[in-house]
């Protein structure tokens, strides 16, 4: 019972940050085709900018609580950077190329962006526990969790949330939804898709960068976090189906909950147990669990 | 290209190869032996990029050529260097067959994806296997030719360059074979008109998963290579950041004829050397830099360089 | 005469469509069949039915007897039933030569051809024979993607008939094009599978052209056949006249 409840927790905590990260790819390619490998650079940007500015918001002895501020002001700051550099400055010379080369396109980029993150901060891990330990613990039973792990829920349930309310009751939410469902048709009854691209971008951007800047507190931000986060974020959407809004919260709960379980009970499949799944939703449901198939007419 | 300036090519290409073996100095050796083995695993990629198909996850088939070199002796009394790749070769292509029952039905992206979440799923059982040596991974031991054992490193070295370069040479040939026959000349054409090829009797999966079963068995022997000549295998080999070097040296070398991949590899590594020497904390820079340069400004690689070159003598009858 | 197809009861719905209702027919041997009906009348789903794209909601497809129900079109052509397209299905990027290559190639080498060239000389040459039958050899070497309308058709088709089909059928072999070129294109289809012992089964929106060409003709109406007769019979039936070639006046194009 005790690890069942372990089991749940952790596996929420996990899922939420997952979440956000994979909500951002899946925005992404929803709107616009484009699995965007970069977007495990835009997580370790968003964990190191994270890490470096509470260092010196902590230092500089401004107000604690504004340190969660600060990392929603870097997520947006990076996302609009990279939303502007990648989507206005690289990809929109690609539409039209097949999926899978702009699927380099963003391979190249996150290779380039690798090397940045060197160049900027070194080989060496940092460090920010501040804002984790401002919030304190909280107990279930005998276990013990930080607030902060349950705040990052909240935060993944507020922008489920949000993204429902941006898609459906707002005219302009609407407008993305035709978007992602028929780009041609939409652009043909003349909405200006190019610029959602762009906003599209930005978003997603911003989110992944958010999911690193709010994981920044919690883990040692070191080279190589970018790497592991987005085969994991692949994971998630290919099981919710590339693309889907509510594939990715099931998704994201999936891999979360697996992960936890495997970690509590068998260790040594912790990793393999995500791609497992991630297989066989390939192997019966290609779509993702969330997707219709397409019908082609002769 | 000419189908006759092709074949001349491939005539050539062993004793060349052979050549630069006895006459390369010694620390290009290893670069050789590395540029045939990962070419190797190119080609394969070249003949499922045809297809319009790209594997972000052909490392696994060249873990496990390598592997398998690193398993066999443990449990067999088998230390001959071609031995092993050709026993890891084939392992790598049962692999490749059992699985391609299920990548054949896919395509694009999906293809893509399923690749790489089964190449993840070696990796995640490779890390956590104790027996495997985990991350760490495992030395090799070291390796006969025809029942010699040289003593001196370097000696060990070209012989299993001239074992790569025979490999690889056969590969080159049989692809070339394939190429020119109904099922590679379908290659484009099932990404075509996928719906047509069954329409004129042939079943298009059947026709991919020959191609997977062959990119497979030549990444499992360019894996087996590898491991013989690094003496180490360790779990990166299978990681998708490798499987993604593989698809860029594709990209970087272009499709137009079986010698690309070996001749963009070789470019990678000496590329890869320079960069290491000069200017490590830029590798992957360069890498991505490049990348972007060939999709965007050469998109056939640079086999279309040298195809440009030949245009003028050429009768025109340009390579598909 | 052998009957070469028959439909039993065939049943087909999209939903609350139904797109077959209740499809009996029997195809002798030799018949060269037109098939007349208004857009979404159920031509193109039979067709498809038949050759295995479509599986049938119910009922049960016989080739000589053999029963074909849930074929796939691989399966379908390797058994002798052929067809082309109303929008041509080329490989785009090959030239014409190309695309009939590939095709006779997957029609003569066996079912793992990976080895023998698909080049030779002789296949080449009567390749060339087969595009000089259907009068686009001099299109030899153009990239089907830049072929005109017309000159895709008798591609098209050319590549149905090479795998010695005894069934093919033609799904508007003559959309698409003026209406200058929809005799000769039939002309030259009908002459050049006369060569080939094959029963014919065409669908199409041109009276003339039925009335020409057909033996037989099989009018659909919401996915029944409501006439099944010789040419002049079938075109003088009140309930054709009424659903069939009232509407097709107004809609000639693809459904």
């Amino acid at each position: 019972m005790l690890t069942a409840t372990a089991i749940l927790i952790d596996g929420l905590i996990e899922a939420s940050y997952l979440f956000l990260v994979a909500l951002g790819l899946t925005l992404i390619f929803g709107v616009m085709k484009i699995l965007n490998v970069a977007h495990g650079s835009f997580y370790a940007f968003g964990a190191y900018a994270s890490a470096t500015a509470i260092g010196w918001w902590f230092a500089s002895g401004f107000p604690d609580y504004g340190s969660f501020a600060l990392m929603f002001a870097i997520a947006i700051g990076l996302g609009i950077i990279f939303g502007l550099l990648l989507e206005v400055g690289l990809l929109k010379r690609m539409y039209g190329k097949d999926e899978v080369i702009i699927v380099l396109v963003t391979f190249a980029s996150f290779l380039m962006l690798e090397d940045v993150i060197i160049w900027i901060w070194g080989g060496n891990a940092y460090f920010a526990f501040e804002p984790y330990s401002l919030l304190g613990d909280i107990q279930f039973g005998t276990l013990f969790y930080s607030n902060y792990d349950l705040a990052l829920i909240g935060l993944a349930v507020a922008l489920a949330a949000g993204t429902w309310l941006l898609l459906n009751r707002t005219a302009k939410g609407r407008l993305l939804l035709a978007v992602i469902h028929d780009t041609e048709m939409a652009a043909a009854f003349g909405i200006n898709v190019k610029r959602y691209f762009t906003v599209t971008f930005i978003i997603g951007a911003t989110l992944g960068c958010l999911g690193g800047a709010v994981m920044a507190p919690k883990i040692s931000v070191a080279p190589g976090i970018g790497v592991e986060v987005i085969v994991l974020a692949f994971a998630i959407v290919v099981i919710g189906g590339m693309g889907s809004i509510w594939g990715a919260i099931i998704g994201a709960l999936v891999v979360g909950l697996a992960r936890a379980a495997a970690v509590h009970l068998l260790p040594e499949v912790e990793l393999f147990v995500i791609y497992a799944v991630m297989t066989l939703v390939l192997i019966f449901r290609p779509e993702g669990l969330f997707m219709r198939q397409k019908a082609r007419k002769i | 290209m000419s189908p006759a300036f092709r074949s001349n090519l491939l005539q050539i290409g062993l004793p060349v190869i052979l050549a630069l073996g006895l006459f390369m100095p010694d620390w290009a050796i290893f670069l050789g032996i590395i540029s045939l083995a990962k070419g190797l695993v190119v080609l394969g990629l070249m003949l499922l990029w045809r297809t319009g198909l790209v594997s972000f996850g052909q490392g696994l088939f060249y873990g496990a050529g390598a592997y398998m070199v690193g398993i066999l002796p443990q449990y067999l009394p088998i230390t001959d260097a071609l031995l092993l790749v050709l026993i890891s070769a084939v392992a790598a292509g049962f692999l490749a067959f059992a699985l391609g029952f299920l990548l054949r039905r896919y395509r694009e992206i999906f293809f893509a994806m399923l690749c790489l979440a089964f190449s993840m799923i070696f990796f995640g059982i490779l890390v956590k296997s104790e027996s495997l040596g985990s991350t760490d991974g495992f030395n090799v031991v070291e390796t006969s030719y025809l029942g010699f054992v040289p003593e001196e490193p370097i000696v060990m070295q070209r012989m299993l360059y001239i074992t790569a370069a025979v490999v690889a040479w056969f590969a080159c040939l049989f692809v070339n074979r394939y190429l020119g026959s109904t099922m590679g000349r379908l290659s484009r054409a099932i990404k075509d008109n996928e719906l047509r090829v069954e329409y004129l009797g042939f079943s298009a999966k059947r026709a991919v998963h020959f191609k997977i079963v062959i990119a497979g068995t030549m990444a499992g022997a360019g894996g087996a290579l590898a491991a013989i000549a690094i003496g180490h295998v360790d779990p990166e080999m299978v990681w998708w950041i490798q499987s993604g070097e593989f698809v860029f040296v594709t990209i970087l070398s272009g499709v137009g004829n079986v010698i690309a991949p070996l001749l963009g590899s070789v470019v990678f590594e000496i590329l890869r050397t320079f960069a290491i020497e000069y200017a490590p904390q830029a590798w992957q820079f360069v890498v991505g830099g490049c990348l972007l340069a060939v999709i965007m400004f050469l998109p056939g690689g640079l086999w279309s360089l040298i195809e440009r070159s030949k245009e003028g003598k050429d009768d025109g009858n340009s390579s598909r | 005469m052998t009957a070469i197809l028959r439909a039993e009861s065939l049943y087909k719905s999209f939903g609350a469509v139904n797109a077959a209702d209740n499809i009996n027919i029997t195809i002798d041997e030799g018949e060269v069949i037109g098939v007349i009906g208004a857009n979404g009348a159920g031509k193109t789903t039979f067709v498809n039915m038949v050759t295995g794209y479509l599986a049938p909601t119910s009922g049960k497809l016989f080739f000589y007897d053999r029963d074909i129900t849930g074929f796939n079109p691989k399966d379908a052509t390797e058994i002798g039933i052929c067809r082309s397209f109303q929008i041509p299905q080329l490989f785009s990027s090959g030239t014409t030569f190309d695309n009939l290559m590939i095709a006779m190639g997957i029609a003569e080498e066996g079912t793992m051809p990976f080895w023998k060239p698909l080049a030779t000389d002789e296949r080449a040459k009567r390749c060339e024979e087969i595009l000089a039958r259907y009068e686009i050899l001099e299109y030899r070497d153009q990239i089907a993607q830049t072929l005109s309308q017309g000159v895709r058709k008798l591609l098209d088709i050319a590549m149905a008939s090479v795998h010695n089909p005894k069934m093919l059928m033609l799904d508007e072999p003559t959309s698409g094009v003026t209406a200058a070129e929809k005799f000769s294109i039939m002309d030259i289809v009908v002459t050049a599978l006369k060569q080939q012992d094959v029963t014919i089964l065409f669908v199409e929106h041109d009276m003339e052209i039925i009335s020409r060409y057909a033996t037989r003709v099989l009018a659909f109406y919401d996915g029944r056949i409501i006439a099944d007769a010789k040419p002049e019979d079938a075109l003088a039936d009140e309930q054709v006249r009424q659903f069939v070639i009232g509407e097709t006046v107004h809609a000639p194009v693809a459904g």
